[in-house]
């Protein structure tokens, strides 16, 4: 029960803006450490050099892309079975760093590939399904920004997102089934050395500081989006922020 | 028969009303009336189903409709602004065309009997795009009279009907009154309907009516 | 009034709503001979340009000639998709088709069947034709026919959703098309795969059965979200 009254967004606004400073500082704290460990603790990689450090962002990064697709997804089965508005507006407040991430994922991709494998971009599976993903997103961000009403593109993203939710694998499967009948294209992205434990360790808290960076930067953002949406309700009114700024104006 | 109870809807940031009631019998008329704008059609599309209420429900012989279930559908007709005519079917492809989505049966006969009534029979060959507005509403009428449905919603039937058209009109929601139906018509014009018909004025800003006040026109 | 009481045996069967729903987009299909033409003029068109942009190397052809058939029939499926419901939300048909006493799944399925015989079925007709100018012999040409018969069902059902979900939205067919392709590659992917296999003397089988089971998952899944979609548009 207790958790259900978060559903309001009237009880989460203010949640949400307590969230927001815990998160941000341990996702600042996790970035300088992971980067610390990163960039300097880790040992050079004794093929690639020192160009290999891009992979404490770009794993991370990855990673994330995919991770919040799925959040997404989830929170599209909570809005259409409960019709909560509150899960509508988390996905749209996640869609855009989901969308981040994924572009962030394919530069850093692009970046790295360019000095080791000496290209920019290859039709590798992995690359072509994370590209694919940006699609996908884009695609939800540009159907609720198209629609006006907004209880009606809420549902709409939430159908959207659980369509290409089920889509996802068979993507990835036939992308991959795809990228093995055209051998000869294909570079492996699997490092052949075993990796450092450092360097795992590194990955590991940078990828703990991207998702606390997701979450203060989603409840940043679906603050905005309540509101937004809100702006008329009497408990808007009431907050000091908003109530000093009616006064101002 | 029918029944709202506190139905909410807003549009947009737009409070269209608010925690409205209202009941109508078997045999009774409901006249919605209001400026442009107010929600009338709104709340015929949610007493159809189509739209959803942000708060209340819509309830059928006291059974609480799930909007566009199996005995919402079962129950209304519902004439919207759109004619939902096709230009390339005749009148009578037309009807025929809309009463196989009701699923009613009737025979040829029947069809071109109330095309008769309607006025249309000799029309009956003419496409969609080549009718005029008044023709493609009485193709409307039509429906009606073949339809089962026991409650009819209507928005604005009387548009670009002519004055038989509306005497026909008012004749055949009578008729449906007549044998226990019920009709929920938002209309600006007069309706002088010889069943009991009672009112309900929708206001800007979701003041609107409680159901104890209803003026009884008749 | 002639108004005849529904009897048990007049009440409608909820599978007949598949039916009517076909029946009638059909007819209204082949009332507008223009339009039902369209898709198929519009894929003879750009896979003809193929060979003139790129040049009549027989064997440059042949090899881009899985690609070129799969993509342009995957054009043409999309760009006939506004027609599903397009139409029918303006002229308030689609208000009448959710209030039917059919369930709204089943009309909706029958509508993409109506599609798929107008559009899916009549590419796939063609292809083999044009597949003779880009080279490939009878037995990929069987293979082309046989995906394109298995795979544009999967586009006409991915798409209904798509175009249902943007009616009555602005720049709608462009948004479609951004929501609908992404969705479209594995088809893509299995379908010029059984072709590229069947050149490469492999067997075709195993992309085939995966566009057959895409074709038949989504028969049981997809009705429900367009319908779910529909109501969404016209809330």
């Amino acid at each position: 029960m207790s958790l259900f009254k978060y559903s309001a967004p009237s009880s989460f606004y203010p949640l949400a803006g307590r969230l927001v400073p815990w998160f941000g500082t341990l996702a600042f704290l996790l970035c300088v450490a992971g980067l610390y460990i990163g960039l300097f603790v880790a040992p050079e990689d004794f093929q690639q050099g020192e160009v290999y450090r891009i992979i404490f962002i770009h794993v991370p990064a990855a990673w994330m892309a995919m991770f919040i697709y799925l959040v997404m997804a989830f929170y599209a089965v909570l809005a259409l079975i409960y019709q909560t508005r509150l899960s509508s507006m988390m996905m749209e407040a996640l869609a855009p760093t989901g969308a981040i991430f994924t572009a962030l994922a394919l530069w850093t991709g692009a970046l790295w590939g360019r000095p080791t494998w000496g290209t920019y971009w290859a039709w590798d599976a992995r690359m072509t399904s994370t590209l694919i993903l940006l699609f996908l997103y884009v695609g939800y961000i540009a159907l609720i920004n198209a629609i006006e009403d907004k209880k009606r593109s809420d549902k709409a993203g939430a159908l959207l997102v659980l369509v290409g939710s089920v889509n996802v694998p068979i993507i990835y499967f036939s992308v991959k089934w795809w990228n093995t009948l055209h051998q000869g294209a294909s570079v492996s992205l699997t490092q052949g050395n075993k990796m450092a434990a450092t360097m795992l360790l590194g990955m590991l808290v940078m990828a703990l500081a991207c998702w606390m960076y997701t979450i203060a930067v989603s409840l940043c953002r679906v603050r905005a989006i309540i509101l937004e949406r809100e702006k008329n309700a009497q408990w808007v009114r009431n907050i000091r922020e908003v109530n000093d700024q009616l006064k101002v104006t | 028969m029918l029944e709202a109870r506190s139905l909410t809807l807003s549009r947009g940031e737009r409070s269209l009303f608010e925690a409205l009631s209202f009941a109508v019998d078997p045999g009774e008329a409901l006249i919605l009336r209001g400026p442009n704008g107010v929600g009338k059609t709104s709340l015929l599309r949610v007493l159809a189903g189509l739209t959803r209420a942000d708060a209340g429900a819509v309830f059928l012989n006291n059974l609480k409709l799930t909007p566009l279930s199996d005995a919402q559908r079962a129950a209304v007709l519902y004439l919207g602004h759109a004619n939902a005519l096709k230009d390339e079917y005749s009148a009578e492809e037309n009807l025929t065309d809309q009463l196989a989505l009701d699923a009613v049966a009737s025979s040829r006969e029947a069809r071109l009997d109330a095309l008769r009534r309607v006025g249309l029979l000799m029309q009956r060959h003419v496409a969609g795009r080549k009718l005029s507005q008044g023709q493609k509403r009485r193709i409307g009428i039509a429906r009606l009279l073949l339809s089962e449905r026991p409650l009819w919603l209507l928005d604005e039937p009387t548009n670009a009907l002519d004055q038989d058209g509306v005497a026909l009109l008012l004749q055949t929601v009578d008729q449906h009154l007549a044998g226990g139906g019920a009709a929920v018509v938002a209309t600006h014009l007069a309706l002088p309907l010889r069943g009991p018909a009672r009112e309900l004025t929708l206001q800007e800003n979701a003041v609107t009516t409680p159901v104890d006040r209803l003026a009884e026109t008749q | 009034m002639s108004v005849v009481l529904p009897t048990a045996e007049m009440l409608p069967t909820p599978e007949r709503g598949v039916w009517v729903a076909a029946a009638r987009d059909i007819k209204l299909a082949m009332r507008s001979k223009g339009e039902l033409a369209q898709a198929l003029v519009f894929f003879v068109i750009v896979v003809s340009l193929f060979p003139l942009a790129i040049g009549p190397e027989t064997a440059l052809l042949k090899r881009i000639a899985p690609g070129v058939v799969w993509v342009c029939a995957l054009l043409s499926v999309l760009l006939t998709l506004p027609r599903m419901f397009q139409q029918d939300y303006t002229d308030g048909t689609l208000e009448q088709l959710a209030l039917s006493r059919y369930p709204l799944p089943l009309l909706c399925a029958g509508k993409m069947v109506a599609h798929w015989l107008t559009t899916g079925l009549p590419v796939a007709v063609v292809a083999p034709l044009l597949g003779l100018q880009f080279g490939l012999d009878s037995r990929e040409l069987m293979v082309v026919v046989a995906g394109l018969l298995l795979g544009t069902p999967v586009l006409t059902m991915l798409g209904a959703v798509g175009a249902a979900l943007t009616l009555g939205v602005r720049g709608g067919s462009i948004l479609m098309a951004l929501l609908v392709l992404p969705l479209y590659i594995p088809v893509l992917i299995f379908g010029a795969g059984a072709v590229e296999s069947t050149m490469a003397g492999l067997d075709a089988v195993a992309n085939l059965s995966l566009l057959g089971a895409l074709a038949l998952s989504g028969m049981v899944g997809v009705p429900f979200a367009v319908a779910f979609a529909v109501k969404i548009s016209l809330d």
